[in-house]
């Protein structure tokens, strides 16, 4: 199944059902066919080609989500970045993705303007609040009203055919090199994972679902795509801000479903009585992204006793592995459970051979429909996570997760295979970090790690040395790094020091630093 | 902390105003900071930004903020969050 026709089936089955609740406005699923027709027909009018890239730049709105869907419907291919990505990196995805078109508002143009001029391939510029006075640093790009007033030619008729094998998205992921990596996904990618997930979820089209999490994050985007799938309402908020209103609304929405991530269960159970809020709707939470932690787990039991709650474990490049059922949770805290339907997952060790005695741990592979087809351009770095297993016609995507499997086959996470962090849910790269750290002519030496945070897993710390008679403060690093990298990668500490610990090889040591 | 009569609405204004400037803005002395507008909205302060202005409000004014006052109507914008404050005392004193 195309991941377009999620939408066009449940426009058929429920034209007048709830499909998308956003900012005050509510739109049925009919709308919202009737605008990605429109948009559709729009991008067509550009001339956009089979599998061309789309760039979507948007906080969580109704434009976000007709993005997506058009994009679909004309045949191209969806990219969706996280609204606080600053500009050098958006130019860095808008130019490795090689999109023609990017669909953005003034305040996220305006803070990527210095570096239109660099956007090698990109031709038309679509804004939500277009005005006819704006103009981009960029003469040779186009600007064009999202929502346009003028007659809408019906150009659908003459799309390319599309299978499930083509290219859906491009989902960036932090990269260890230091520069993002494109996780590409067809429609069967990602139509698999979703049906694996609606069935163990047990959705069905009286769900609600309570989304704060950014379309940037696969985690948020597929609950969009997945409420469309099986006919459900997604209540889309910008963002997870205030606690209070946030269980008010779900309560005031009636939501069945509630994804969250650990920072948001910390921040929840920081409210002096979590219990006092009942939310009769509510049938389960899930969480992903990193592992919560086993206090947390019984806090939210005691607090929400008669709701489900699912861990599970996943990855940007399967999308999700595992989870545990909820019955279980009690007795198994720390566990991530088993892999979820139509997907094999087991462990290996050093040598790649499968690992079949309980509780040692190995590195976790898995094996479906939901494996990516590669990262976008990267095939070198593409081969180190996928290869073939013992019967070749065996795809398998290597993990970097370590884990330990128990004598039930139930799974529980080790660790990382390299020194990528975990913070507030979201997988950040220490090097990427680094080198806009090494931006700063004072700095000499960096070094960035996690260190162990009740509210965000890992924090993100910085030791840094300084050129002699430097005057730099960590604010003013701290400053820095807030200039040029999303806000979960900036680091919470900054620590400096006359100099840093090095190995034998005169590299820095980092686990001497982590040690200490 | 303070007599809570020493603080008039500019003074919670600039007193609310340098913490975030110190702490979330972290001495960019160029960036505007109007204290009409949403901070969260403009991304100078997360979710867990909210706890730390929540625990700095309580301690520096003396006030005691209760679950239900969790809302983007006492704690948007610093603007919002002087009246907040001014009638959190108020209501103490």
């Amino acid at each position: 199944m195309l991941v377009n026709q999620f939408l066009t089936q449940s426009i058929e089955k429920y034209p007048d059902k709830e499909a998308l609740i956003c900012s005050g406005w509510r739109y049925s699923y009919k709308d919202i066919g009737e605008k990605v027709k429109d948009f559709t027909n729009i991008l067509l009018t550009k001339e956009l080609e089979k599998s061309d890239r789309v760039v979507i730049y948007l906080e969580n709105s109704l434009e976000s989500v007709v993005a997506i869907f058009s994009i679909l419907e004309a045949g191209g291919v969806f990219v969706v970045v996280n609204p606080q990505m600053k500009s050098k990196k958006m130019s860095y995805i808008i130019n490795d993705s090689g999109a023609k078109i990017l669909i953005t508002d003034k305040v996220h143009l305006n803070q990527i303007d210095d570096v239109m001029g660099e956007c090698k391939f990109l031709q038309d510029v679509f804004l939500v609040d277009y005005e006819d006075s704006l103009n981009v640093k960029n003469k040779t790009i186009n600007l064009n009203p999202f929502n346009s007033v003028k007659d809408i030619i019906d150009k659908r008729n003459q799309v390319l055919n599309i299978v499930d094998e083509d290219l859906a998205s491009i989902i960036y992921t932090s990269g260890s090199t230091g520069f993002p990596k494109g996780v590409t996904l067809t429609h069967l990618n990602m139509s698999s994972a979703a049906d694996s997930i609606i069935n163990y979820l047990e959705n069905n089209s009286d769900d609600i679902i309570f989304n704060v999490l950014p379309l940037s994050f696969d985690y948020g985007l597929y609950q969009v795509l997945m409420a469309f799938k099986f006919g459900g309402t997604i209540v889309l908020e910008k963002s997870f801000i205030f606690p209070h209103h946030v269980l008010q609304r779900i309560k005031e929405e009636n939501a069945t479903g509630f994804p969250i991530v650990p920072a948001i269960a910390n921040i929840l159970l920081r409210l002096k009585d979590l219990s006092k809020y009942e939310l009769p709707s509510l049938r389960y939470i899930t969480n992903t992204a990193q592992k919560l932690p086993k206090k947390t787990i019984f806090s939210l039991i005691d607090a929400f006793p008669n709701v489900k709650i699912y861990s599970m474990y996943g990855l940007t490049e399967c999308k999700r592995v595992s989870y545990l059922p909820p019955e279980k949770l009690k007795e198994k805290p720390d566990s991530v459970g088993q892999s979820m339907p139509n997907t094999e997952a087991f462990l290996v060790d050093d040598r790649g051979k499968r690992i079949t005695k309980p509780n040692v741990i190995g590195e976790l592979v898995v094996r479906g429909p939901n494996i990516m087809v590669g990262y976008w351009n990267k095939p070198e770095e593409t081969a180190k996570v996928i290869k073939t297993g013992d019967d070749s016609k065996d795809r398998l995507l290597y993990s970097g997760d370590l884990f330990s499997m128990d004598s039930d086959g139930d799974l529980y996470f080790q660790g990382r295979k390299d020194d990528m962090i975990k913070t507030a849910g979201e997988k950040v790269s220490p090097k990427e970090i680094e080198n806009v750290l090494y931006e700063l002519d004072d700095i000499q030496e960096a070094a960035v790690f996690g260190v162990q945070d009740d509210i965000l897993g890992q924090a993100i710390k910085a030791v840094v040395a300084l050129r002699k008679d430097s005057t730099l403060t960590d604010k003013e690093i701290i400053g820095h790094c807030l200039k040029h990298l999303e806000n979960f990668m900036v680091p919470k500490f900054v620590e400096i020091r006359g100099e840093l610990p090095k190995t034998t090889t005169g590299k820095i040591s980092k686990k001497e630093l982590i040690d200490n | 902390m303070e007599n809570n009569r020493g603080f008039d609405e500019q003074k919670i204004i600039d007193i609310i105003s340098e913490f975030i400037r110190h702490n979330f803005l972290l001495g960019d002395k160029n960036k505007d900071l109007d204290a009409n507008v949403s901070l969260y909205e403009t991304r100078i302060v997360d979710s867990t930004g909210v706890l730390e202005i929540v625990d700095f409000l309580e301690e520096k004014f003396g006030i005691k903020i209760e679950d239900d006052e969790l809302i983007p109507d006492n704690l948007d914008s610093i603007k919002k969050m002087s009246i907040f404050v001014q009638r959190k005392m108020g209501n103490a004193s």
